[in-house]
């Protein structure tokens, strides 16, 4: 890993230095474990405070919306996958954009990690090859890496970034070891009413702190359906009701478009696995369009376009 | 203990369209409860919430003065949600008002003081208030010379006419009333209110001015008044903010440390050159 | 009033007292973290921990409240007059409460309390009612600062009492009348009790690794800390969402709106954010913190300047660290305050 921040700090120090980009947009050493903070480094001093570890674990794409000047970019496959998807949707031209792509070495789950040590004080964890190496105020223990990844880069199909100025580093392995139609499965098989219990203790405790939406690189709408008051389509209040058609109709609106990049759920202050809907829908994108979103420039999402032999959803 | 979130109930006695291109409508109200009547003490300058239930609340300056009796009047711009709500409000609905709120100009320090009021469009409203209070004879004696400046786009867009007519007559008041552009049969002032505030050129001497109006008014009349030589804590304005609570607590009509609902929305320039223009 | 002793094993017999007159909520451990829930015995109440995930807030300003109530009905003259909303039924203790959420309550008291004739009485019908029994820091965790804005492990202000925990047992430190109250029936504690909570606060204060310096942000003009350039790079990785916000045990602010169904209304509250661009948009369409940058510059100089102005010094923020640690993309509020103090 050390390799690649080198490389990506000498880099950004010449793309910066020679006036290729006005920023690089990656991330830096974070303030508290197993989170590194997005970081805009506009000079060729600021480069060096660029890292590249398992605890990226935001979408940087996200940070693209809006931007102006010229911006570099540090993205593995889900991210630049998000890129594809911004420049088709018109949120970002494809020549403001400088793409250092990097292999992901697939993201620790923090909240797994602290759920291996319920109610301790976790005080820093590092990487060390195979494992992580987690310290608290009264204790130290090593964990096998592969068990404690967030899910989705356990089962993610793209870990090299998919579309990219120049790749730092090596590409490695593309996928990430699990099946990805396998996620949804469990879902599947469960009849509607014990489905929809599922559902419910998934989404009980959010907060509506909107941290998952304002995360993700799809959610850019100037209103979200969220915030409009004339008519006001969904309630403040925690109301039950209203939290549920937050989260279905924000899963349907990413539908085709989500990369299953897990910056959602890492977001998520009390450990919400939104990803229950966008895995069902995503798989259900695959199946019947037989399309994977953010691959290449061309191809337009299903959910945005209509044919005439579109498949009829039963 | 008085719950300040709570309204006084109130019933609309009287409505009546008081602009021609009919955005605005002027709302009289009486207090179901005669004891609410008589805690609601207000000055001029104060603001209200109008409390519609079901749809909000809009927090709208009062144009009536205390001296005109128990009632209370607004006059209210149709905008968003609430106000389109109440706009469709006829006489004997219920509703509620919550209040008085803010503080109210400063009166006091006004006693002896030359008046300048510049008022544009229909923020008026609580320099209505001001007027009739400052003209009643209880009060006219403790001031000293008053100005009113008061401009609209149309003359059908001018508020209070009946009262702009009684103003102009007198001879205790100087009035200049003004239209954006010249309409036939119009006898008073043409052009905008800073325009007219140059011609009218008021001394600083002993005065103070009391400014409200849109942003792009204030922005233009400013310079006339640092021409003549007024300074900051002469020149008192009233500032708007989104606002919920009305009572400091909430905090969203913050600009700086100070809250426009609590301790506003009567603010000296001087004070707002000191603060974030967060307004 | 003297510091008092009890046993761990004479806990249960405390909290029965208790809960004769109030809901009893502690710190349990549920999944990875701890939560505030409610209890009838000692058994599952936690006393090695950090401190609860969220702040304990929500006891008097709830994340949804109701405040009023009419009946929604247009034919009914009376049926659109509004209604003051029931208060609570019991009183609440919060046990083993931390000294820096219990100040908090205190700085929300400035706010919510701040005109005598008609405080809210929603916020003050329930703090006046509750029991805050605290329990001192042993050891801090890296992200809290309290020490560094009028805080600290073992700080008593906004407490009836403070618990000390001496391994066995607790050292009783009554501090209001409620607080004396309750502890009458205790044994007093023995000097060399009250000594060993002595050093162990002196040896959490020397732990604190993160502080925050406020010296020259406190002497600058409100204008010249909100035009300095750092701004412009604080905000950047902001994404406006709301979690510090509601972690943050001093945040206060929220919206009103009414919410009807068939022949209800209530006149609601929620939390709100300032992170949130809603929260200063006027209905024309003017926003006076329209960018990201308004928005983030505005809380941090609402929590380290305006409130001090404003609170007669009282600083909005007691260091607690769930901001940052909560943060989705790490925004640290002691590296923003220290370079506010640049």
């Amino acid at each position: 890993m050390s390799d690649i921040t080198n490389q990506l700090r000498q880099r950004a120090k010449d793309l910066l230095a020679q006036g290729t980009v006005d920023c690089v947009i990656g991330y830096a050493k974070g303030s508290v474990p197993m989170q590194e903070k997005p970081y805009f480094a506009t000079t060729p001093e600021e480069a060096d405070n660029l890292v590249w570890s398992g605890f990226c674990v935001n979408n940087l794409a996200n940070f693209l919306i809006g931007r102006s000047g010229k911006n570099a970019i540090v993205a593995q496959g889900c991210v630049s996958r998000n890129i594809i998807g911004l420049i088709k949707e018109n949120q970002v031209q494809r020549e403001d954009v400088y793409i250092l792509g990097v292999h992901s070495p697939g993201m620790i789950d923090a909240s797994k990690v602290q759920s291996h040590f319920p109610g301790r004080t976790i005080t820093d964890v590092f990487e060390d090859g195979k494992e992580i190496v987690v310290r608290g105020m009264d204790f130290e223990e090593r964990l096998p890496r592969k068990k404690f990844k967030r899910q989705n880069c356990f089962t993610c199909t793209h870990r090299n970034a998919v579309l990219y100025d120049e790749f730092i580093g090596q590409e490695g392995p593309q996928t990430g070891g699990g099946n990805i139609d396998n996620v949804a499965e469990p879902w599947e098989k469960l009849p509607p009413d014990q489905r929809w219990a599922e559902f419910e203790a998934a989404f009980k405790d959010c907060i509506r702190c909107y941290a998952c939406r304002n995360v993700c690189p799809l959610c850019y709408c100037n209103i979200c359906f969220v915030d409009e008051n004339n008519p006001q389509w969904v309630g403040k209040s925690q109301v039950d009701a209203d939290i549920y058609t937050f989260h279905i109709l924000r899963a349907f609106h990413c539908t085709g478009r989500c990369t299953d990049c897990g910056a959602c759920e890492s977001a998520c202050p009390v450990g919400i696995n939104m990803r229950v809907l966008t895995k069902k829908l995503e798989k259900d994108i695959r199946d019947k369009y037989d399309y994977q979103p953010g691959l290449d420039l061309e191809s337009v999402p299903p959910l945005s376009t209509y044919r005439a032999d579109d498949p009829e959803i039963s | 203990m008085k719950n300040p979130y709570l309204p006084y109930p109130v019933r609309i006695q009287r409505v009546q369209v008081a602009t021609e291109d009919k955005s605005l409508r002027t709302f009289d109200f009486e207090f179901i409860n005669p004891d609410d009547a008589k805690a609601f003490e207000y000055l001029p300058g104060q603001f209200a919430e109008l409390s519609v239930p079901g749809y909000g609340e809009a927090p709208i300056g009062i144009a009536s003065s205390p001296t005109e009796g128990d009632h209370l009047t607004f006059t209210v711009s149709k905008a968003g949600v609430v106000t389109t709500k109440l706009h469709s409000m006829v006489q004997g609905d219920t509703m509620g008002v919550r209040g008085p709120l803010g503080h109210p100009y400063p009166l006091d320090d006004m006693e002896g003081k030359n008046i300048v009021i510049l008022a544009g469009g229909y923020a008026v409203t609580t320099l209505r208030s001001t007027m009739v209070w400052l003209l009643h004879p209880d009060n006219r004696d403790k001031y000293g010379e008053i100005t009113f400046i008061y401009g609209a786009r149309t003359p059908g867009m001018l508020l209070y006419k009946d009262l702009l007519e009684e103003w102009d007559a007198r001879n205790d008041v100087n009035t200049y009333i003004t239209i954006d552009n010249e309409v036939e049969g119009w006898d008073k002032y043409v052009g905008f209110v800073p325009q007219i505030a140059d011609q009218v050129s008021p001394e600083p001497d002993n005065g103070v001015a009391l400014i409200c109006g849109p942003p792009v008014m204030i922005k233009f009349t400013q310079p006339v008044l640092d021409k003549m030589g007024w300074t900051g804590d002469q020149i008192i304005m009233s500032l708007e903010n989104r606002m919920k609570c009305g009572i400091g607590i909430c905090g969203r009509c913050n600009v700086g440390p100070y809250y426009v609902c609590k301790d506003g929305p009567v603010f000296t320039k001087a004070q707002l050159d000191e603060l974030p223009k967060e307004y | 009033m003297p510091d008092k002793i009890l046993t761990k094993d004479g806990l249960d017999t405390f909290i029965q007292k208790l809960l004769t007159d109030y809901d009893l909520y502690a710190p349990v451990l549920k999944g990875a973290d701890h939560t505030w829930s409610k209890i009838q015995d000692s058994q599952d109440v936690a006393w090695e921990f950090a401190n609860t995930a969220k702040s304990p807030k929500k006891f008097f300003l709830p994340q949804s409240e109701r405040l009023l109530h009419f009946t929604n009905n247009p034919d009914d003259p009376n049926g659109m007059i509004m209604h003051e909303e029931p208060g609570p039924d019991r009183p609440k203790t919060l046990l083993n409460i931390r000294p820096c959420d219990a100040k908090a309550f205190d700085v929300l008291d400035l706010v919510f309390c701040q005109d005598e004739q008609a405080p809210d009485v929603y916020w003050k019908s329930k703090r006046d009612a509750a029991l805050l029994i605290g329990l001192a820091c042993k050891s801090p965790c890296p992200t809290c600062f309290c020490f560094s804005v009028n805080c600290g492990p073992h700080h008593q202000e906004g407490l009836d009492i403070l618990l000390v925990d001496l391994d066995s047992e607790l050292l009783v430190r009554p501090l209001t009348s409620k607080g004396e109250a309750v502890s009458a029936d205790l044994k007093k504690a023995p000097q060399e009790a009250v000594d060993k909570a002595d050093e162990q606060k002196t040896q959490a204060e020397q732990a604190m690794t993160s502080r925050v310096d406020m010296e020259r942000l406190q002497e600058r003009t409100v204008l010249e800390e909100y035009d300095q350039a750092i701004w412009d790079r604080v905000h950047e990785s902001c994404i406006n969402c709301g979690t510090c916000t509601f972690y943050c045990p001093t945040c206060h602010c929220f919206d009103i709106q009414d919410e009807t169904q068939d022949e209800f209304g209530h006149r609601v509250r929620n939390w709100d954010t300032c992170m949130s661009w809603l929260f200063t948009h006027h209905t024309s369409g003017h926003n006076p913190r329209g960018s990201k940058k308004d928005r983030v510059r505005q809380r941090f100089m609402h929590k380290f300047k305006y409130m001090p102005i404003k609170l007669g010094g009282a600083i909005g923020c007691v260091g607690c660290g769930r901001c940052t640690q909560k943060c989705p993309v790490n925004i640290d509020v002691c590296e923003v305050v220290n370079s506010m103090n640049e």
